[in-house]
Formats: structure tokens, sequence, C-alpha cells
């Protein structure tokens, strides 16, 4: 079943074309990736979905509704989730504070009630704990769940931004590079957690991933951009053999060579 | 008694009021009560009989330590099987050579990585039929026919409770105090791990000795840290709770323990050597670190610590200054620091395995910490002399439990004898009659003398004193425990002796020595370029000459050279424990020792290892030797 349709998406920058009539379609509880070169409109492709950039023209469809015109918070509460290509966190905050502000979604008690802590709002704050702790056990950070996110080594805070976007209770989560700048270690674990996000929890998941490995790994289905454009799509092996990505990635001359 | 009959007991007589076991989940402590214990072995044992466990089959526990462990050893003897614990970080090899050697057929283990252990075996093991998991993440994908959830197997144990009520009661009754209750692995540092069968009776009489020496209240926390696979925790987690009645608590991931320590503060607490020195060091590395006010505070009152121990461990009283003194560091400085390690309610302080160095058990009394020394083995249910509490001695090893007869053999070798003396080794009977008369007194390997007090002074361990030239001969250990007082200093292994000069394996800490190297503006790659850098070499050096000044002229280090690797229990150089075992150290590095006796300046190696991650690597480095 679809899930979420990207139909003939076109973004500009002034002049600048971002992406020219791209199309396509994720499935429900599978993990898609969109890969392509530095510049090919990755990022931008992801913001469309996300709601941080509205295209001129084209059709986001979510869960058979037609999202495009919505802010990023409404998509929220439709059940997307993200993270960024840079962490973006309260550094200055601990890693279980940073989860519970990922849970505002679903917090529903009042200013007055929540501001002076007493019944309903206590209760509601105990259960949101308690959902929290669990992805804390989830991802496996109970070691520094009451430290200051700012003072984690990076591997760590990208893991913690999986969290706090799984704390949203996401359908459809949109992850942006969450391997990069790991080492291999870190990597292992990382597509663990998100092999495990997908299956346990079955969560759909799109991301952008720069390591061919993993994306060949773990991803049921493949969208390779390149200027803006969509040169290629498939599961991961027919991506693979396609002659437009091997120019994309390789340039002409070198497949002359070849 | 067995165990089971004990569990009933205590848990009819203390029900819900009291917390047996804690475990820390969702960031909390959650409390099991004796009651829940209780429920909880019940079904399992339940289930387990369901699936066919019958008297005297074998089951084997692998995973870190959780109250779940527990359940399954008790059931295990409920239904009247042999338990057995294996260290969770063992090999796919070493797990399937001690499933075959104890004709395991079932195995409860704790996650997936352990499955994965004994699915991916060369051969099928031949006698497992089922294999018990606890935690369920990541197994969705598997279909052998033998996984079962723990869950699962509990569930099939209720339900057969419910169709015959008495059936538990009556398993529970069948079992009988000579019945063997675990079998347990011994350590050896010599050769391939042996299993110890050791009875209820072993176990119960042990632990109430134990109690009676050293008496714990069932107010008491213990935080259970190490592995179930060693004896003391065996006895610390499971025999001793059940008769004295504190609390059990367990971590909640390895990395957070130490936090959850100090959270719980227990009362009691048993590790081997190898965790005091490693927290004594961790306060020396962090002070290194802190600022001048600390340092100067710590430089000011620890020698009054220090003095005030050497008179404790001498059992010289001290005099009212120095009593003051200490009174006042104590408000100062020991309490403080007693909170940071998580020992600030500490009452018994033990450690027991091998030979703890002086140094560390000065540290220790100074800071305030009644650290205990145990001498026992596996073989005699643990313990066979201690320390107790105002008669601490830093040279002996204490008087000898109620019960326990202790005599001294002809070449000097430690004899004892018990009701906690082991049944023998499993399908063993040969290492048996090596190691118990016929008579019933257990061989300890060690050789020691009862002073007119009757305290037992051990002067070597497992032969490994060393004959110095002019014929005298001395501990290598005694050496050995020196240098690792050093913070830079891991591993230090000895050879030599007799005609050969004294030469050291050193091996490095890495974090204390990284940290060294980065104060000193020090670039390095990996452990071994941090190995074989001058500088490292000249700050071991200086370590090693200090210690050198303390020995006798002929006990002292001639050459040392630093190991370019840290040693690990994959490849045999330690025991899970974290004992050297010297034998394969030896035969490892033999080209170094070689060079070291001979006087050669380097060494090239060019070797390949196997990291903790199963891949292996290739070392490609040139050791130098120092002369000091």
């Amino acid at each position: 079943m679809v899930q979420l349709s990207c139909s003939d998406i076109q973004l500009n920058f002034g002049g600048v074309r971002a992406l020219s009539g791209v199309s396509f379609e994720v499935m429900r509880g599978e993990i898609f990736a969109i890969i392509g070169p530095n510049g090919a409109g990755k990022s931008s492709m992801l913001n469309c979905i996300s709601g941080l950039y509205h295209p001129q023209q084209g059709k986001v469809t979510y869960e058979g509704q037609d999202v495009t015109r919505l802010p990023p918070f409404e998509r929220t509460k439709l059940g997307m989730a993200r993270s960024f290509q840079n962490i973006a966190l309260f550094k200055g905050m601990t890693v279980i504070d940073n989860l519970m502000i990922g849970r505002h979604l679903h917090q529903h008690s009042g200013l007055i009630s929540g501001g002076l802590y007493y019944g309903p709002a206590q209760t509601e704050e105990t259960r949101h704990r308690e959902y929290c702790e669990e992805i804390i056990e989830f991802l496996e950070i109970q070691s520094i769940r009451k430290s200051i996110v700012g003072t984690l080594a990076y591997g760590f805070q990208k893991r913690v931004e999986l969290a706090r976007a799984l704390a949203l209770e996401p359908k459809l989560l949109l992850l942006d590079e969450p391997m990069a700048g790991m080492n291999l270690e870190e990597t292992e674990d990382m597509v663990r957690f998100i092999l495990d996000t997908n299956e346990a929890r079955g969560i759909t998941i799109i991301m952008i991933e720069h390591d061919m490995g993993v994306v060949m790994d773990i991803s049921n289905s493949v969208c390779v951009l390149d200027f803006g454009k969509k040169i290629a799509g498939g599961t991961p092996e027919q991506v693979q053999q396609d002659p437009n990505v091997i120019k994309a990635y390789l340039g002409d001359e070198d497949l002359e060579e070849l | 008694m067995t165990f089971p009959k004990t569990l009933k007991a205590q848990a009819a007589q203390l029900g819900t009021g009291k917390t047996a076991l804690r475990k820390k989940g969702l960031g909390i402590w959650q409390n099991c009560s004796w009651l829940e214990y209780l429920e909880n072995v019940r079904t399992l044992a339940l289930g387990l009989h369901s699936l066919g466990f019958a008297k005297g089959d074998k089951l084997a526990i692998i995973g870190n330590n959780r109250p779940e462990s527990l359940f399954a050893e008790i059931a295990t003897q409920a239904a009247g099987g042999i338990p057995l614990s294996l260290y969770h970080d063992s090999s796919p090899k070493e797990v399937a050579a001690a499933l075959i050697k104890f004709d395991v057929t079932v195995a409860i283990v704790e996650n997936q990585e352990q499955v994965d252990k004994l699915l991916d075996q060369p051969e099928q093991l031949p006698n497992l039929h089922r294999i018990i998991y606890i935690n369920k993440r990541g197994m969705r994908k598997y279909s052998d026919e033998r996984l079962v959830t723990f869950e699962a197997v509990q569930g099939l144990g209720t339900a057969l409770g419910d169709q015959r009520p008495e059936l538990f009661d009556s398993l529970v009754a069948a079992g009988k105090g000579d019945d063997t209750a675990i079998i347990c692995l011994t350590s050896g540092t010599t050769g391939e791990p042996k299993g110890a069968m050791l009875s209820f009776r072993n176990l119960l009489s042990m632990s109430l000795a134990f109690n009676e020496a050293d008496p714990k209240k069932a107010e008491d926390e213990f935080v259970s840290l190490l592995p179930l696979a060693w004896f003391g925790e065996q006895l610390m987690s499971v025999a001793v709770p059940l008769v004295a009645g504190y609390t059990v608590n367990f971590p909640e991931k390895d990395e957070t323990a130490m936090a959850d320590l100090r959270e719980i503060g227990p009362h009691i607490m048993l590790s081997p050597p190898k965790v005091w020195e490693s927290i004594a060091a961790s306060v020396r590395v962090r002070m290194m670190d802190s600022t001048p006010f600390k340092k100067f505070m710590f430089n000011t009152f620890m020698p009054v610590g220090e003095r005030y121990a050497d008179c404790i461990l001498t059992g010289v009283s001290p005099s009212l200054p120095l009593k003051m003194g200490r009174l006042l560091a104590d408000i100062l400085l020991f309490r403080a620091l007693r909170d940071r390690l998580g020992l600030s309610r500490i009452r018994s302080a033990l450690t027991g395995g091998s030979s703890l160095g002086t140094n560390v058990f000065r540290f220790f009394h100074a800071i305030g910490v009644n650290l205990k020394q145990l001498y026992g083995q596996t073989e005699t249910a643990g313990i066979i002399c201690m320390h107790r509490t105002g008669h601490v001695q830093g040279s002996s090893v204490g008087l000898p439990l109620a019960g326990t007869e202790i005599k001294i053999a002809e070449n000097g070798e430690v004899l004892s004898k018990s009701a906690g003396i082991f049944k023998g080794y499993y399908n063993d009977q040969e290492v048996t009659r090596q190691v118990l008369t016929s008579d019933g007194w257990l061989k300890s390997g060690d050789t020691g003398f009862l002073d007119s007090n009757g305290h037992l002074t051990i002067t070597d361990r497992t032969n490994t004193a060393l004959t110095l030239s002019d014929g005298s001969s001395f501990s290598t250990q005694y050496i050995e425990n020196n240098l690792r007082f050093s913070p830079y200093i891991a591993e230090a292994i000895v050879f030599g002796g007799g005609s050969l000069p004294l030469v050291a394996l050193i091996g490095i800490t890495s974090r204390a020595v990284g940290k060294w190297a980065g104060d000193n503006k020090l670039s390095f790659m990996t452990f071994a370029d941090l190995t074989s850098r001058p500088e490292v070499i000249d700050l071991i050096a200086g370590e090693v000459t200090r210690v050198n000044a303390t020995l006798p002229d002929l006990a002292r280090i001639s050459r040392f050279a630093i190991i370019y690797k840290e040693l690990d229990a994959d490849e045999g150089e330690l025991t899970r424990t974290g004992k050297v075992r010297r034998e394969t150290v030896a035969v490892i590095y033999r080209d170094i020792v070689n060079a070291l006796h001979a006087g050669t300046e380097t060494v090239p190696v060019d070797t390949s290892i196997v990291f903790p991650d199963g891949k292996s690597g290739h070392i490609r480095t040139t050791v130098a030797t120092r002369k000091t």
C-alpha cells in the first residue's frame, strides 16, 4: 500500500532549479533510500516531504491526503518525523529532556495544570516519561540519559536525534544522512537500530545516505537523483545495474575508459 | 536443604514484604519480592519440566547477570537438573566446548548475541535440544526449531501448574542436600577450565559459616556486577542471600554499572583484586585531571590516611594525634571520595580470587574502606580463611571459617577440610584424585604457614615463586603487584630466576598513558604506536626504577619491554576473570622474553591478532627493550 507519493515535484530557488519533475512512491513499512551525488537535490527532496520547503509545482500525498501546502508541524501531527544532517538538538539540555520535548505533540495538559504539575498533568508526564524510557532502552542509550547533549560524542548525538524523532511516535521517519561521519562500529550500530525501528515498530523509513554498502544492504527501494532529476528508481539491484546511475557516479569519461 | 527449599521457606516467611532482587529497568529500580522470586522460579521450573527436562539434566546459562539468571538457576535445581553458568563474553568455540564437555541439553541465554554463538557452530551441538532466550530483540527472523522464549516456557509452566498444583512442591521435595547444586567452572590459569561439582550442602554450609564470620543483615544491599560464572559471584548473588536475606541489585547495563552502584551504595562487595586495583588506579588517574585545590587536599590527607592504615594493618594502635588527623581527613576528603566510588555505605568489602597487592590494601584502608581478604578455592565452595573486622593484617589471609580445618603438608602445601569440600570435577575422576586425598583433604596448590594465633599466611600461590641467583626464593607476584600499583601499568609479568636475570613484560593502561601522552603533547596513532614511543618507555622505566628501589638487589627487574597490545581473554592471555595465564603469555611473547634475557635492544614483531569484534588484523612494529 502506498503511504507517500510525490508526483512531478518542481522546486526553484530564484533562478536555480533544485528539483524538476521528480516522482516516486513509498510503500508502507519499507526502507526507501534517496541517493545521488553532492548537490543532486536529496535534502531538498526530503525538505519538500517534511514541509520545510514548498515546491512550486507538483503534489505530495501522504496517507491519501494532499499535504503539499501543509506546514511542517501539521505534517508531524499526521505522523511524520525527521532527523537532520547537521544535528538539531537542544545542546544545553539533557538527553531525556530532548526526548520529552519530542513528546510535546502528544501532551495535552494545559498551561495551568502543566505549570502547577498537579493531577492529570502528573500522570501524563509519567506516561510520556515511560515512553521515552522505552526508546532509551531500545536505542541503548541508558548510560547517557542524564548527560547534556552538547557534551556527547558525535555518534551518540546522532543516536539521540533518532531517539527524539521516535519520541514523536511517527508512522513515517525521514532520516537525512543518519550514518554521516560515523566510524565503522557506529555505522553498524546505527544500521541495526534503523532495521529494528523498521521491523519491530513497523515504521516506514525514507533516508538519504552516502554509504552505498548500507543503502544496498538495507533498503527495499532506491531513488537516484542527479541535478534535480530522478535518473533511476527501483530495487537496489536494478539501480546498481542502471547505466544512468553509473554515469552519474563515475562520469562519462571514466565510463568510456571502462 | 536445597536452594529451592530455602527459597520456599524465605518466601513463606518474607512474602511480598521484602525485596529479594532489584533490577533497573526504564530508568527506575524495579523490585522483585521473595514471593515473586519464588513464583518466577516455580513457573520456569514447571515449564522446563513440561519441555521434558528431567533429573540430572544439565542446563547452561549464558548472558549478563539479571534476575532471570537466578530464576533459571534455581528453577533448574527445582526441576532436578544441574545449572552451569558461562561467561557472557565467551567465544562460540569456548561455549561449544563447555556445552559438549558438560552434556548440556538446554541453554538459557540472554539475547540474540548469545543465540548466535549457539547457532553459528560448524557442527550442530549434539545434546542441545532447547535454546531459551530472554530478550526477544532482533529474534523475529530466526526459525531454528530449538528456539523458544523465556516467557513462553514460563507460560507452559503456569499452565502445567494450573493442571497439577502439587507438582512443583513434589519436585522440590525430591531434591536432596547432597545433590549437585551447580557445576562451576574453575578459573583455569593453568590449562582448560574444569567443572567443579558443588552440592547444596557444600554451598549452604559455606554460606552459613561465611555469614557467621562476616554477618550480613537482611536490610543490606549488594550489587551483582561480576559474572555469575565466577564462583565468588555465585556465592554472593545466589547462595548467601538465600540464607541472609539481603537484596541483590542488578545494574541496567554494563555501561551504567558504576552509576548504578553509586545509586545503590551497597553494604557488601566481593570482587577479585583486579576490580579493587582498577578502582584505586582510577582515583589516581582522576586526581591527575583534577583542580589544584583537589590535588592539594588529596596530597595532604592521603599520607595521613596511609599512616593510619599502616597502624591498622600491622595491629598497632594509632596515636591520638594520628586519630585526630585521620578524623579531619575523613570529614574533609575521604567521605566525599567514598561517595564518589559508591562505597559510602560499605561495611563488608571483600577481595578474593588471588592475592591483592599491599599498596592497594593500604589505599582502601586509608580512605576508610574496611577491605578484607578472603582465601579459598571454588573446590572448597569458596572460603577457607578470611580476615575478621578489627583483625585485618596486610600479610595474612586471616583465620579459618568455623568448621574448616587447615593443615600444612610436609611440602608446605595448604590443605583444608570442611563441609564445603566439593564432590569432584565433572567426568574427571583422575584430576579429582589429584587434588582430593582419600581422607577428604583438599590440596590447594598454594604454600603457606600458620602463625601462633592460627592466622594463615600464603607465601606463594600456584608456583609463581622463583629462585634468585643466591638460591633464596622470591614471589614474582609480589613484584608484579607492586608494578601494577602504578596507574600507568595494567599488567606486569615477571620472567627469569635461577641463572637468568629478572625481566618483565609490561602492559600499559591505555587510558592513563593516553592521557599522559595528551598532557605532554605527544601524538600517537594506535595503541601499538603509543607503546613504542621512547617517551612512554621512559615513563615506564621511571615507574620500574621506583619499584626496583623497594626490592632486594637480586629481585630487581633488570630489563623490561612494553607489550604492543592489550592482553585479551579471547586470545587466552587472560582468564575470563582477568588473571594472567603466564604459560600462554610466555609462548606468545617468547621472542621478546628471549630478547630481554639476552639483552637485545630491539625485537621486530610481525603478527596477526584478533580484535574483540572478531576481525583479525596485522601488527608490524618494533618492540624496544630497556635496561633499568
